[in-house]
């Protein structure tokens, strides 16, 4: 029953439930309930997922803007410097004596994330090579009794005579800061406050984000020249053979990726099968065999094979769907093999493409194992530099930077994903 | 069939001298027997093209098929390859000159050996020697951790994710796309992404929240099973959202129109009908479980190394061909837990009257 008609009997006698109410309200109360219960079962894992993944990742992006090493090393500076123009160049005599004094209290905390030390490396992020003038500052500290203060800072090291160290600590004690992303799109302030891009030398992470990209866009396409045909001869075999044959497809994707990263080591590497077989055909000199591993063609080609089945499975079930008495009426109507399948074929397949190509570039530009294990020193992805700080260089918020900028690339894709296809329709096999 | 056969016995034999052409051009054995599999095979499915088809038409095919072929061939080939190299008596990852000629004394069990023995403080001892085994064994250390992590992750996804998964199949589910963006995106998040996140969020903030746990969650198998389990849950969704598509809305209809109560109708009408599903998406997470590696570097220390984080380590720092001794087995693994996925999706259909088979 539709509205329409029960509004109009509704207007000459209220249609009446069982119990005595409007049937429109018991209506409405009904479907309430139901769609309740409905979100109620989604709710236990809504909630996991929230704490065990949403919490994780927002306090991550926090993470990439504040930064609170500054004013939990030196909390009364941070409250002075707050609202000091950094345009006087030099702060006042008042400001430097709180400077010392947090200095000097700072030397004595033996608190993780609260040292000396942990200032001196969140400076030396903006301004390189300035961890000694920290540490060897705050050694003299306590020494300083008397103003005035920063003639005597000068006297332990003549760079506090430069305005952009104090320009630089202004930035620093402020908890929230852009510097992270500045530094993960190669960017910095130079000595008058102003953004500029960093040294065509140093530019490293900019690069690799690109190359990621187009690394990812490169794979995506090699996968669809690939998964194109073999869906086609897939959607076409009859049933018993093109199952039997699905099996050569499904048994890599099943196939841990540590044990397929480990076999195309084992087929690309110097010494490998590939090359020994090309030695052994004499297609090339034993010396001369070809590097194909620990290198970009090693990660493309080894992601190539693991991402290979998201875009046979998409492409081979809306290939399914496709009646091939479509081709024939094409042909017989006069169209050439090249008509039929650009016009008639090739449109159809469309949805199938565009949810398994986004599904293999979205995968793609995250990975992180095989380009490790299989990409040596040129074939690394973003996903690589974000481990490193997490584990290894420990600059946390740069690290979290370049995660959130990852993020927002990813999850417009997923947005664009979940436009055209729906996430309804991911399915595996 | 006559018109087939008549076409098939000069391509036959033009295939055959090609390939002793091939043979005789290269001097190479295994050479022909390759240029035979990636021609001959296209050859022999060739068979259901009309009887109007052009020489072109019949090139075209041809080619294609031969293509199709190399590119199974790239499929299927690295996996395969690594069980016999697995069989290696050398400590290299290649197959050796002994092995090519089918020596004996080339091939040798030695790397699975290697899997129990190496770790061990006494591998030749006789005394508590099961213990030493059970206690110290590298791998047989990671192989429990992994099985106890993807069995009690799997058991977190499914029961969570099946019970989502009936929210978000009902027809009045409100938010229905933006709940299955949320509990896909596990997948869809850059794992390097995921394990940042919980490597603070668990490590650092949740000191001291839960009792018993005053130093956070990281290097805990607590941590590591909760991110397991987050892991796992798209799987377990997409799998049995999937099942459930094709349910059939007018048998609960029907059974509570018969007088069963909601529990009876869950249990004897909607279970044994999602079942099929439910356990495909459970070997899902499993196998999603059993393969991550990214969670486990971010979040677990030595002693709680999985399968997978040990081959990553051993990939990185010596190679040694019991990595490919394990790979076989995680091989053999993936073809049962295949076939069983395949078994359950036909039954599944089958009980939905989709398909004959």
């Amino acid at each position: 029953m539709t509205d329409a008609t029960l509004s109009t009997t509704g207007a000459a006698a209220p249609l009446l439930a069982a119990d005595g109410t409007p049937l429109k309200e018991k209506l409405a109360r009904t479907t309430r309930r139901m769609k309740m219960r409905a979100l109620l079962l989604t709710l236990p894992l809504v909630l996991f997922l929230i704490l065990s993944f949403v919490l994780p990742i927002g306090q991550m992006l926090y993470r990439s803007f504040n930064n609170p090493t500054g004013s939990n090393v030196m909390p009364n500076f941070a409250q002075a410097i707050k609202n000091w123009d950094a345009n006087q160049g030099i702060p006042s005599d008042d400001l430097v004596e709180i400077f010392v004094k947090d200095m000097a209290s700072a030397k004595k905390n033996r608190e993780v994330g609260k040292t000396i030390g942990n200032l001196a490396t969140r400076v030396n992020y903006e301004i390189p090579g300035s961890r000694s003038l920290f540490t060897k500052t705050a050694r003299r500290a306590g020494k300083i009794t008397e103003g005035p203060y920063f003639e005597a800072l000068v006297k332990i090291d003549k760079r506090w005579d430069n305005p952009n160290v104090w320009r630089t600590l202004q930035r620093v004690t402020n908890d929230f800061t852009l510097s992270f992303y500045l530094a993960a799109t190669d960017r910095k302030y130079d000595s008058s406050g102003a953004i500029i891009m960093a040294d065509e030398l140093y530019q490293i992470y900019l690069p690799i984000l690109w190359k990621t990209i187009w690394l990812s866009a490169l794979i995506t396409f090699l996968c669809f020249i690939i998964a194109y045909p073999v869906s086609y001869l897939l959607s076409t075999l009859p049933l018993a053979t093109s199952n039997l044959l699905m099996i050569l497809v499904l048994l890599p994707f099943w196939t841990s990726l540590l044990v397929r990263t480990s076999a195309w080591i084992a087929m690309l590497q110097k010494s490998g099968i590939i090359n020994n077989v090309l030695v052994y055909l004499d297609i090339i000199a034993d010396e001369s065999r070809i590097q194909m591993i620990y290198n970009i063609t090693g990660t493309v080609v080894a992601m190539v094979h693991i991402l290979l089945p998201f875009l046979i499975l998409p492409l081979y079930s809306v290939m399914k769907t496709i009646p091939p008495s479509f081709m024939r009426a094409a042909r017989s109507m006069g169209a050439s093999n090249t008509y039929a399948f650009t016009r008639v074929y090739f449109p159809q397949t469309i949805p199938g493409i565009a949810a398994g190509t986004l599904l293999v570039f979205i995968l793609a530009i995250g990975y992180y194992i095989t380009p490790a294990l299989v990409g040596g020193s040129d074939g690394l992805l973003i996903s690589n530099l974000i481990a490193d700080h997490i584990k290894k260089t420990l600059n946390w918020s740069l690290g979290a930077a370049l995660g959130t900028i990852l993020l927002v690339v990813v999850l417009l894709f997923y947005w664009i994903y979940n436009k055209l296809v729906g996430v309804d329709n991911l399915k595996f096999g | 069939m006559s018109m087939t056969e008549k076409m098939k016995t000069p391509g036959f034999i033009a295939l055959i001298v090609a390939t002793v052409l091939f043979l005789i051009y290269t001097g190479s054995f295994v050479g022909m027997i390759g240029f035979l599999i990636i021609f001959g095979i296209p050859y022999f499915a060739m068979n259901d093209l009309p009887a109007y088809a052009s020489t072109k038409d019949k090139i075209g095919k041809y080619a294609f098929l031969a293509v199709c072929t190399v590119i199974f061939i790239f499929l299927i080939l690295p996996i395969l390859i690594i069980i016999p190299l697995s069989f290696n008596a050398e400590p290299y990852f290649t197959f050796t000159e002994g092995m090519m000629a089918l020596d004996p004394t080339a091939y040798s069990t030695r790397w699975y050996e290697d899997i129990w023995r190496f770790g061990m403080t006494a591998p030749d001892g006789t005394e508590n020697w099961w213990h030493d085994m059970w206690n110290n064994a590298t791998w047989i250390r990671a192989m429990r951790n992994s099985f106890f992590l993807a069995i009690v992750s799997t058991l977190l996804a499914t029961s969570f994710g099946t019970l989502a998964a009936l929210g978000l199949s009902r027809p009045e589910m409100p938010y229905r796309s933006a709940i299955t963006s949320l509990l896909i995106s596990p997948m869809i998040v850059p794992l390097v992404i995921t394990a940042t996140g919980m490597f603070f969020f668990y490590g650092g903030t949740m000191q001291g929240v839960i009792p018993g746990y005053e130093k956070g969650l990281a290097n805990t198998y607590l941590g590591l099973t909760l991110a397991h389990a987050t892991l796992g849950v798209p799987f377990v969704i997409i799998t049995v959202t999937a099942t459930l598509s094709g349910f059939d809305r007018s048998l609960i209809r029907a059974s509570e129109g018969l007088g069963a109560n909601g529990w009876t109708t869950f249990t004897k009408v909607i279970m044994p009908l999602i079942t099929p599903g439910m356990i495909s998406g459970a070997l899902f997470a499993f196998i999603t479980s059993l393969d991550e590696v990214v969670a486990v570097i971010f979040l677990a220390n030595v002693d709680q190394r999985t399968i997978p984080r040990q081959m990553f380590s051993g990939l990185r720092e010596q190679i040694s061909p019991t990595i490919l001794a394990v790979a076989t087995i995680l091989v053999i693994m993936s073809i049962l837990l295949l076939t069983t996925v395949e078994l359950l999706r036909r039954r599944s259909e089958r009980l939905r009257g989709l398909s004959p088979g």
